[in-house]
C-alpha cells in the first residue's frame, strides 16, 4: 500500500483496478481522457485495456465482457454517451453478468465540451443506477461499489463525475499492484443475450420492478448523508456539495443533504431527511435533476416543502457552481451574512481577452492558410470537426464555419454541397476524427455523388485530449508496434476520386494541391501530414530581422501566430513560443523573416 | 497547517508542475493536499489557474473568493485577473514580463506596467522578472522552477527550501535537473 497523489480521474483508474477490473476501453474526451492512460500506466496482471476507434465500440467491448462475467469499465466524455447510447439503451434491457461500470464525465461550464448535459437524465432515461462522485476520495470508492452494484442487479451501472472532480488532485492509498479478477467466461444463452421484442417487454417490467428494490438499498448507502436539523434544508450533488460544505462547516445546525445515488432515487432516505423541513435549496450543477426529483417525491406524498433551486430562478441554470456561488446562493437561502474578504480591487486595469488559439508552429495553422489562400475570391463553405483544430475559427484565419460534433465535419459539407453546388465545401477532420467517425461520412459522399473536398489533418496524435494514439499511429495501449492504418488507403478504397498527401508546412505544395482538388470533380480529399509540434519538439526558430521590417504586419495580420507580436511597429518573434515553421517567413513580403 | 496558494499564468507557461511540485512537497510534509488545473482546449494560450489548498480545512477544488494566502503569478495580467481570489493580507509574487495576447488590436500598447504598478498598491507583493532570471539558463521555460524558488525563499509557502528541492528533483527530468536546480536557487536568492 502507498500514498499516491492522483487526479479525481486517476481515482477512478485505481479503484477499478482495485476492484479487479478486467477489461477497460474507451475514446479519449476531456474531462475523461486520464482515466484511462492511469489504468495503463500502473502495473496491473490480467486486465485488458484498450482506446477504442470510438464510444460505441468501446461501449460494445466492454458489453462482452460482461456477458463472459468479467468486470468491464468503458470511460467517455458525456457527448460520448451519445455515440454510445444505441448500444447503452439495448444493453440496459439486456443486462450484464459480471460488473459493467460506464464512466461518463460531464462537463459543466462547459469548459471543454459542445453541450451541458447531465448524464443523470441518461441513467434515468435508460432505467440504470448512476453515482455521483463529490471528490476524487469518493469517486475512488464510488467505482468499486458500482461494480458491486452492477453484479448483484445484473445491469450496468452509470459513474457520472464532473470536470471539477475528474481533474483535482487528491491523495488515494491503494495496493501497488493489481490483479484482474478473472471471469467464468460466455455461457451461451440466445433467450438471455438476443435482444426481441419480447426479451425488451419481460425484462422492462422486472427493471422497473428492480429500481424500486435499488432505490431502497441507495437509502442506507454511505454516499447518502444529512447532518443538522433546521427547518430549511441544502441538498447538493457532486463537486456542488463539496463547495457547500465549505460554507456550511461554521453552521453545523444547517441541515445539509448530500445525494451520491441520484438514480434511482435514494426515496425513504429523502423522505426521513426531510421531515420537519419547510424549504429545501438543491444546490446542482447542470440539469435541475435534484430538484425536480424532489418535486415529484413532495407531491406524491403531499408535503408541504417549498422546493428552490434552478426552477424557482435560485440557481443559475448554465454554467459550473463554485466556491463563491455556493456562497452567494447559499448565504441568501439561509439569511447568513455575507463578508468581503478579498482586497479592494477598484480601478484595476482591464485584463486583455485571451481566447485559446492553435499553438505557435501548430501544423492546421498552415493547412487552413493553404486553403484560404487557394481559395481566395472563390465561394466555399468550411465545415470544421471536434478537435484542437476547431480553433481554426479564431481571427485572423477564420477558417471554420460550422462545427457540430464529431465526424459532422464531412457530412455537413455533403449536405452544402448538395443545397450549394456553386460553392466549394470543404470538411476538415483530424486523423483521430477520421477514424472515430468520418469514414461512414466519406462512404456517404462518394455513394450520394456529392462534389467536395475532405481535408484530413493528420498530426499522427489525438493531441486535444493529451495525444493519445489512435489507428493510424501504430500504437495501442497493450502491444508492441500494431499496423498503422492507412488513412490514404481507406479513402482510395472507398472511391474517393482524387487522395493527395502534402506537409502543409509546404506551402506552395499545399495551395496547388488544394487548387487541384477543387478543379476536379467528385469527392476528393487532401491529406496535411505533419507532425503535432507538442509531440516532435523542434530547435529551430525564426528571427525578424528589424533593419528589412518595414512594419506592414502582414504576418500578424495573417496568420495569429501566438509566437509573433508587436514592437515599436515592427514585428517580434518570441523565441521561447517559435518552432521555426517558417510560415509567417513564406508570407513575408520584404523578406525580414528568416534563420530556420 | 491550512495555506490556500493561487497558481495563475497564461497557457504553456508551465503553472501545472509548479503547483505540482508544491502540493507533493506540502504532502511529504504530512499535510492533506488538494489541487486543481485548467486542463483542455482553454490551456491553449488561455488564462490558466492551479489551486492549490494544503490543510484538512479545504473540502472543495477551488478556492473560493479573497481566500488565497498567496498568488503566484507568471504574467501581469493574469495575476490582475485573478487578484480577487487573494486574502485581504495575502501576499502576491508575479513576473513582471507580459505576454502579449495575440489579436493584433490588444497586444498594442499592453506591457505589463500598470498591472504592476496596480498590484504594488493593493498588495504586499514581490515583482520578479523572468527575462532576467532566467537569462542563464537560456529560457524562461525555466521561469516555474525559479519562482518556486523566490516562493520557497521568502516563507509563504510555508514549507522548508530543502522539501521543496527534495520534490523538483523527484518530478523534473534528470536531463534537466542541473539547470532546474540552479533556476529555484536563483530564485530562492530573490525571495530570501
Amino acid at each position: 500500500m502507498s500514498k499516491k497523489y492522483v487526479m479525481g480521474n486517476g481515482a477512478i483508474a485505481l479503484g477499478a483496478l482495485s476492484a479487479g477490473v478486467d477489461l477497460v476501453a474507451g475514446y479519449p474526451g476531456t474531462p475523461s481522457s486520464e482515466i484511462i492512460e492511469t489504468v495503463a500506466k500502473y502495473p496491473h496482471d490480467g486486465t485488458y485495456v484498450e482506446w477504442s476507434v470510438n464510444e460505441k465500440a468501446a461501449m460494445e467491448v466492454a458489453a462482452a465482457a460482461a456477458y463472459c462475467g468479467a468486470r468491464a469499465m468503458v470511460t467517455m466524455k458525456q457527448v460520448g454517451l451519445n455515440v454510445a447510447s444505441d448500444p447503452l439503451m439495448s444493453l440496459a434491457y439486456v443486462g450484464v453478468k459480471g460488473g459493467m461500470v460506464v464512466v461518463s464525465a460531464d462537463d459543466p461550464g462547459p469548459i471543454s465540451s459542445q453541450t451541458e448535459q447531465d448524464t443523470r437524465r441518461f441513467a434515468e432515461f435508460a432505467r440504470i443506477p448512476v453515482f455521483d462522485p463529490s471528490s476524487p476520495e469518493e469517486a475512488f470508492e464510488m467505482v468499486q461499489d458500482a461494480f458491486a452494484c452492477s453484479e448483484k442487479y445484473k445491469t450496468p451501472v452509470i459513474l457520472r463525475p464532473t470536470t471539477r472532480v475528474d481533474h483535482a488532485y487528491a491523495s488515494i492509498d491503494t495496493s501497488d499492484t493489481f490483479t484482474a479478477k478473472g471471469f467464468e467466461g460466455f455461457v451461451k444463452d440466445s433467450k438471455k443475450w438476443v435482444i426481441f421484442p419480447r426479451l425488451s417487454y419481460q425484462n422492462h417490467a422486472v427493471i422497473e420492478k428492480r429500481n424500486v428494490e435499488i432505490g431502497e438499498e441507495f437509502s442506507s448507502c454511505r454516499f447518502n448523508t444529512v447532518t443538522g436539523s433546521s427547518q430549511k434544508a441544502v441538498v447538493a450533488t457532486g463537486v456542488s456539495y463539496a463547495y457547500a460544505r465549505e460554507l456550511l462547516k461554521d453552521h453545523p445546525e444547517v441541515r445539509f443533504i448530500k445525494v451520491g445515488t441520484p438514480h434511482p432515487l435514494p426515496e425513504s432516505f429523502l423522505l426521513k431527511a426531510l421531515e420537519g423541513v419547510t424549504e429545501v435549496l438543491c444546490f446542482e450543477e447542470l440539469s435541475p435533476y435534484i430538484e425536480e426529483s424532489l418535486l415529484k417525491l413532495i407531491g406524491r406524498h403531499r408535503l408541504n416543502i417549498t422546493v428552490r433551486g434552478k426552477l424557482s430562478g435560485d440557481v443559475p441554470h448554465s454554467g459550473e457552481n463554485d466556491a463563491d456561488s455556493a456562497k452567494t446562493i447559499i448565504s441568501r437561502f439561509l439569511g447568513l451574512e455575507l463578508t468581503d474578504s478579498a482586497p479592494d480591487l477598484t480601478g484595476a486595469p482591464q485584463p486583455p481577452a485571451r481566447p485559446p488559439v492553435l499553438c505557435a508552429g501548430c501544423p492546421h495553422r498552415a493547412s487552413f492558410y493553404a486553403v484560404k489562400r487557394a481559395m481566395k475570391g472563390k465561394k466555399a463553405y468550411f465545415c470544421g470537426d471536434i478537435g484542437c483544430y476547431t480553433l481554426g475559427n479564431a481571427m485572423p484565419l477564420d477558417m471554420v464555419d460550422t462545427c457540430l460534433c464529431m465526424g459532422a465535419g464531412i457530412t455537413m459539407a455533403q449536405g452544402f454541397n448538395h443545397m450549394d453546388s456553386d460553392a466549394v465545401a470543404f470538411a476538415f477532420t483530424g486523423d483521430s476524427t477520421f477514424f472515430a467517425s468520418g469514414i461512414t461520412g466519406v462512404v456517404n459522399a462518394v455513394y450520394n455523388a456529392a462534389d467536395m473536398i475532405v481535408c484530413v489533418l493528420d498530426n499522427s496524435t489525438t493531441a486535444m485530449t493529451g495525444h493519445q494514439p489512435h489507428p493510424g499511429t501504430g500504437r495501442n495501449l497493450m502491444s508492441a508496434p500494431v499496423d498503422k492504418i492507412s488513412i490514404e488507403k481507406i479513402l482510395l478504397a472507398v472511391g474517393v476520386k482524387k487522395v493527395l498527401t502534402v506537409d502543409p508546412l509546404d506551402l506552395d505544395a499545399a495551395v496547388a494541391a488544394v487548387k487541384d482538388c477543387a478543379e476536379t470533380k467528385g469527392v476528393k480529399a487532401i491529406i496535411f501530414k505533419s507532425p503535432c509540434v507538442a509531440i516532435v519538439k523542434s530547435d529551430k526558430r525564426c528571427k525578424v530581422d528589424a533593419e528589412k521590417c518595414v512594419g506592414c504586419l502582414r504576418c500578424i495580420r495573417e496568420i495569429g501566430c501566438p509566437a509573433l507580436s508587436v514592437q515599436d511597429g515592427k514585428a517580434v518573434i518570441d523565441s521561447n513560443l517559435c518552432t521555426g515553421c517558417g510560415l509567417c517567413a513564406k508570407l513575408c513580403p520584404t523578406g525580414a523573416i528568416g534563420g530556420q | 497547517m491550512n495555506k490556500d496558494i493561487m497558481i495563475c499564468g497564461v497557457g504553456g507557461q508551465g503553472t501545472v508542475l509548479a503547483s505540482r511540485i508544491i502540493a507533493a512537497s506540502a504532502m511529504n510534509e504530512g499535510n492533506a493536499a488538494h489541487s486543481a488545473e485548467t486542463i483542455g482546449m482553454a490551456q491553449r494560450g488561455g488564462p490558466v489557474t492551479s489551486h492549490v489548498r494544503i490543510g484538512d480545512e479545504a473540502s472543495s477544488p477551488l478556492i473560493p473568493l479573497g481566500g488565497a494566502d498567496l498568488l503566484i503569478a507568471f504574467e501581469p495580467s493574469e495575476a490582475v485577473r485573478n487578484l480577487k481570489y487573494l486574502k485581504k493580507d495575502g501576499f502576491v509574487i508575479v513576473n513582471s514580463v507580459p505576454v502579449k495576447p495575440t489579436s493584433l488590436g490588444s497586444s498594442e500598447g499592453y506591457d505589463g506596467k500598470a498591472e504592476i504598478a496596480f498590484i504594488r498598491s493593493v498588495c504586499d507583493c514581490l515583482v520578479v522578472d523572468s527575462d532576467a532570471l532566467c537569462a542563464p539558463f537560456g529560457s524562461s521555460k525555466f521561469f516555474n522552477v525559479a519562482v518556486l524558488g523566490a516562493a520557497a525563499g521568502t516563507g509563504r509557502l510555508g514549507l522548508s527550501v530543502e522539501t521543496v528541492r527534495d520534490q523538483i528533483v523527484k518530478t523534473v527530468p534528470e536531463r534537466f535537473l542541473e539547470k532546474n536546480l540552479a533556476a529555484f536557487e536563483a530564485g530562492l536568492k530573490i525571495g530570501e
